[in-house]
């Protein structure tokens, strides 16, 4: 342990880290804004600067290792006066509209300002031209560079935490700047539209295309018939916009809310999370059929899940030759896209081109997704709108409804029902849990051998997971199965999934199942949740997650009743030619640059 | 204040007077701590700007652990007004490789790389050639240590050690946090030396000369001599090595056209002196240092226009990756034009000023925090200038 002095106050902490660590253990809250926990330290906009004794100069306590009998003073005279300069400099270079800004009242910076009074504007302003261009060229990613701080979090995101590296810094002295590659448009390079990013912007230089007005539209309109689905994720973040705290379940006032909003029909994602879990667990059970039984080399295993659209971008660029090793299922918002328009317009006599429907996701990737020319086998559009969980956050605020003293509802019938396992989709490894409940039941008739169905070892935020299910007693129509391991893994964050991936490139792995997510932590860290994220904020959410799973009812997909009565009505059974029409897809190869 | 000695020129970075390759065989046989011990002895800094002990930069890389180091020679020299080390390339290119042979003795490296300009690029094959008989001679003493030669994409920020090691990696030219220092954590994370050109050529005529021969020359604090570019409103433009703690006004004395007013030592990141303080300013780390520029300015110059071409130069070379120093420059900049169109009150420059102090205390690398030498000199020495 090291042990230094902050502000008069002791404090011992293990060596390696920093006296910004320090300083919170000493209950001392230092300011930062390029520092996020979630990545490796920058030291680059200086706010966090505070006296060290003996060193020349200020030092950065987001930077500086703690050493032995370090003597630090945070609120110096020195220090407040550079920290305000630093903070009017930044200013100076901002476009401070914030009364037009999405991030308005959820933004460091203004809160920073706020905080340091920086009133009268002490230095030249460097923005005197309005007229900047803010690339909106992409369908979820919205970049405006004359509100950037250059902190380079989102840089760091890209590149570490998502193995993408789209956005990089171009330039020096002043006109640096965060850059797509060559400066293209955000829509045309690498970009997998996840919104981690977003997440981590300190500012409103990154947000998510907003469609909040479509929706309003929509809603007015009253010769349509808006049905509105939400993802297993939004009902364990959206209380963080609206008052409550991080980890807690609203699903119920989300529902309310939703219905009070006005849209003819609130429905649930976690459908078709069920559906998927019907179609995948088949999908995956034929493979393996055909792989081990017919010996069919042309059958590609591992399987990889697809219901992640930031997860399918990526490998569309990084790792084109194993898009046949991808599931064909739609991801569960467009399956429920295109039964809206087809089942749910039959089941309720509508004209689907009477029909909008909207999407909540957690998600910025979804987006793009619902933009892409495959999700149209509806003969619509299959889903018209996607917003974010910020995004319906502000809508129920715009609406006035007071959040945290709605009453809890019901989803509506038909395409409302679902299970626990639906639910966990939101976490990572929760497809793999949600799979295996229902491909081992059907293999053998009994259920996973987990206690109360927890399969512990998929859970939890280890980068990449491995389990292994041995299959026994198969009943019959599985006998081929009768003592076959069934090797999974499981990976959340891109990094994680490149290294996953280059493990099976390379021949060092061999797995029959791997699910992957394009955001840490799954969809409930996805890039459409509530602003800020950090680690203990993904840990409540994820807390939260499985407790609605062990509160539903039902908590295997193969037992929803909506599932089966869609399959006796509809679909037929999994994998049948409607099945494949309307809730599989295929992908493209893109260029990595 | 140091002893009012003359101006003294030396002879020993362009001297020819003993063989090389004779160096280079005694140097390798001596101990390793006795070289380090006699680098210590003779005080030499480094002559790269931060003047820092070069004895002690190798001891404490000789002390890490791990079996891979590097040295690196520091030729990226773009500090305007400085041409010394592409005069000791060209003149000398062997004593810089036995230095950087000696260092890697030391420290134990394998693989020593020069840093090499980008401007300077055609001195890359004469360099190359004379890299070759020099591995050749390394080869005849058994010696296992390679040098290669690495070009530079332009950047002045290159120069900074930590973000030549970025650039060195292919990534982009930003200075690091500092510590860990170089000497734990520099080119690939490894143990590294850097060192300026200058600096190991002295290191390596050190171990010829001996510390006590060198520590004659200079003073307390600067030992030995140092070259020195000398230009601007001067009749003899050039390189000239002098020994190091003289007072200014003997340099001005030599050097100037009669009509000096002030001079900028060390360039862009140096301190402007008036011509009120020649007498009392010694050249050397006890007083004004220098990495070696030394630009000396006639009544006829417009010290506004000299500023005005620094801010410039540190506005577009900042990396801008942190505060201070991209917005500090640029706010320095368009405040001096402000204040001298009238848009500005004079009372700005007393704002300008303590910016740049800011920018001193909390920019994250060497060049945001040597903005305020220039600037503060000049403008506190010339203030009616910066107005009318
Ligand atoms: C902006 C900046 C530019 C620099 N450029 C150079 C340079 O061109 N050559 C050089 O030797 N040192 C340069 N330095 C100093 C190096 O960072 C480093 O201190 C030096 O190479 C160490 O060598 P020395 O100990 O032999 O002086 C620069 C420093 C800064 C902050
Ligand atoms: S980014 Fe923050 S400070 Fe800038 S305009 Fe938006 S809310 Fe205001
Ligand atoms: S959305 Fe994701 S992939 Fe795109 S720039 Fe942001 S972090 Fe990178
Ligand atoms: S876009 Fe946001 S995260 Fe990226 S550098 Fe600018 S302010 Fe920082
Ligand atoms: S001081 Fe200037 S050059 Fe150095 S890191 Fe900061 S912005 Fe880059
Ligand atoms: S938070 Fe420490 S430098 Fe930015």
């Amino acid at each position: 342990m090291i042990n230094l002095n902050i502000d008069g106050i002791d404090v011992s902490i293990e060596e390696g880290k920093t006296i910004l660590d320090a300083s919170r253990k000493a209950k001392i809250k230092i300011p930062t804004l390029c520092h996020h926990e979630d990545l490796c330290v920058a030291g680059n906009c200086r706010v966090c600067i505070v006296q060290q004794e003996g060193a020349k100069g200020l030092v950065a306590a987001c930077a500086m290792p703690v050493h032995e009998g370090m003597k630090i003073h945070t609120n110096t005279m020195e220090v407040r006066r550079s920290r305000k300069h630093i903070i009017e400099l930044l200013l100076s270079e901002h476009n401070a509209d914030c009364t037009k800004c999405y991030r308005n009242n959820n933004c460091e910076l203004q809160s920073m300002a706020n905080q340091y009074r920086t009133g009268n504007e002490m230095f030249l302003d460097l923005v005197p031209e309005k007229n900047y261009t803010i690339d909106q060229s992409s369908p979820s990613i919205m970049k405006d560079d004359s509100k950037c701080i250059r902190c380079q979090r989102c840089v760091r995101t890209c590149e570490n935490l998502q193995a993408v590296s789209a956005l990089a810094v171009a330039n020096k002295g002043g006109k640096m700047k965060i850059s797509s590659f060559f400066e293209k448009p955000m829509h045309d390079v690498v970009c997998t539209n996840c919104g981690q990013c977003i997440n981590r912007c300190p500012t409103g230089a990154l947000i998510e295309v907003n469609n909040i007005d479509e929706v309003w539209e929509a809603i007015y309109d009253k010769s349509k018939h808006v049905v509105v689905q939400t993802a297993p994720a939004v009902r364990v973040g959206l209380g963080e916009e609206l008052g409550f705290h991080a980890g807690s379940r609203v699903t119920g006032k989300m529902v309310s809310a939703l219905k009070r909003l006005g849209f003819d029909s609130v429905l649930d994602t976690q459908f078709t999370a069920d559906l998927t879990i019907m179609e995948e667990g088949t999908e995956l059970l034929t493979r393996l059929k055909k792989a081990l039984v017919d010996e069919d080399t042309s059958i590609r295993l591992p399987m990889m899940t697809s219901c992640s659209p930031g997860w399918i971008k990526f490998s569309e660029h990084i790792f084109p030759d194993f898009l046949e090793n991808l599931s064909t299922c739609k991801s569960p918002q467009q399956m429920f896209g295109s039964l809206a328009k087809t089942y749910y317009a039959q089941q309720r006599n509508l004209d689907p081109k009477d029909i909008v429907s909207v999407s909540i996701m957690p998600c910025t990737a979804k987006k793009f997704e619902a933009d892409r020319p495959e999700m149209r086998d509806s003969g619509y559009k299959d889903v018209d709108h996607v917003l974010t969980t910020r995004e319906l956050a502000i809508m129920i605020k715009q609406a006035g409804l007071e959040f945290m003293e709605m009453d809890d509802q019901k989803f509506d019938s038909l395409m409302g029902d679902s299970t626990g396992a639906a639910t966990i989709f939101g976490a990572t490894g929760g497809v793999m849990e949600a799979a295996l409940r229902t491909a081992y039941e059907l293999v053998t008739g009994r259920e996973v051998p987990f206690e109360n169905l927890n399969i512990m070892p998929v859970r939890g935020m280890e980068g990449v997971k491995e389990a292994v299910v041995k299959i026994e007693n198969p009943v019959e129509a599985w006998k081929f199965l009768d003592g076959v391991e069934l090797r999974c893994a499981i990976a959340h964050g891109l990094t994680n999934a490149k290294k996953l991936m280059q493990s099976v490139k390379d021949g060092k792995a061999n797995y029959h199942f791997i699910e992957i997510m394009a955001c840490p932590g799954g969809c409930l860290g996805g890039g459409g949740q509530p602003i800020p994220t950090s680690q203990k904020i993904r840990d409540q959410r994820t807390k939260a997650i499985y407790e609605e799973d062990m509160a539903m009812p039902i908590r295997k997909s193969h037992e929803n009743p909506d599932v089966t009565k869609i399959y006796q009505d509809f679909l037929g059974e999994p994998l049948s030619h409607k099945s494949h029409e309307l809730l599989h897809t295929k992908y493209v190869k893109r260029e990595r640059y | 204040m140091a002893e009012n000695k003359q101006l003294k020129r030396v002879d020993i970075i362009f001297s020819e007077e003993c063989g090389f390759k004779e160096i280079l065989s005694d140097a390798l046989k001596m101990d390793n701590e006795k070289i380090v011990d006699e680098l210590l002895n003779s005080g030499l800094r480094g002559r790269g700007g931060a003047g820092f002990p070069t004895g002690m930069k190798w001891k404490f890389t000789a002390q890490e652990k791990g079996d891979e180091r590097f040295i690196i020679c520091n030729a990226d020299e773009g500090e305007p007004g400085t041409f010394k080390d592409r005069e000791i390339l060209f003149k000398v290119p062997y004593k810089v490789f036995g230095g950087m042979a000696v260092g890697a003795k030391v420290i134990g490296a394998k693989e020593g790389y020069i840093y090499l300009r980008g401007e300077y690029k055609f001195l890359l094959n004469d360099l190359q050639k004379h890299l070759d008989e020099f591995h050749k001679t390394l080869d005849a003493l058994d010696f296992d240590f390679r040098i290669h030669i690495v070009t530079g994409a332009g950047a002045y920020i290159c120069g900074e050690e930590s973000a030549l090691f970025e650039s060195m990696e292919g990534k982009r030219g930003e200075p690091r946090n500092k510590p860990p220092y170089p000497t734990v954590s520099g080119y690939k994370g490894k143990p590294t030396v850097i060192n300026n050109v200058e600096t190991l050529v002295y290191a390596f005529m050190i171990c010829r000369l001996g510390s006590e021969k060198f520590k004659e020359l200079g003073t307390d604090d600067s030992r030995g001599s140092k070259v020195f570019s000398v230009s601007g409103d001067t009749p003899i433009a050039g390189i000239y090595e002098l020994e190091l703690g003289m007072p200014l006004q003997d340099f001005v004395d030599e050097f100037g056209d009669g009509d000096t007013k002030a001079v900028q030592v060390g360039g862009a990141a140096g301190f402007c002196v008036p011509r009120k303080k020649f007498k009392d300013t010694v050249i050397g780390f006890e007083g004004v240092p220098t990495g070696g520029s030394m630009m000396v300015f006639n009544s006829s110059r417009s010290m506004f226009n000299v500023i005005h071409n620094y801010l410039e130069f540190f506005e577009e070379e900042s990396c801008g990756q942190c505060t201070p120093c991209r917005v500090g420059c640029q706010q320095l900049l368009l405040g001096v034009e402000a204040v001298k169109r009238g848009d500005k009150s004079i009372d700005y420059l007393d704002e300008l000023l303590k910016l740049s102090q800011t920018m001193k205390l909390t920019s994250k690398c060497g060049l945001g925090q040597s903005v305020a030498n220039s600037f503060s000199s000049i403008v506190d020495n010339f203030r009616e200038e910066m107005i009318y």
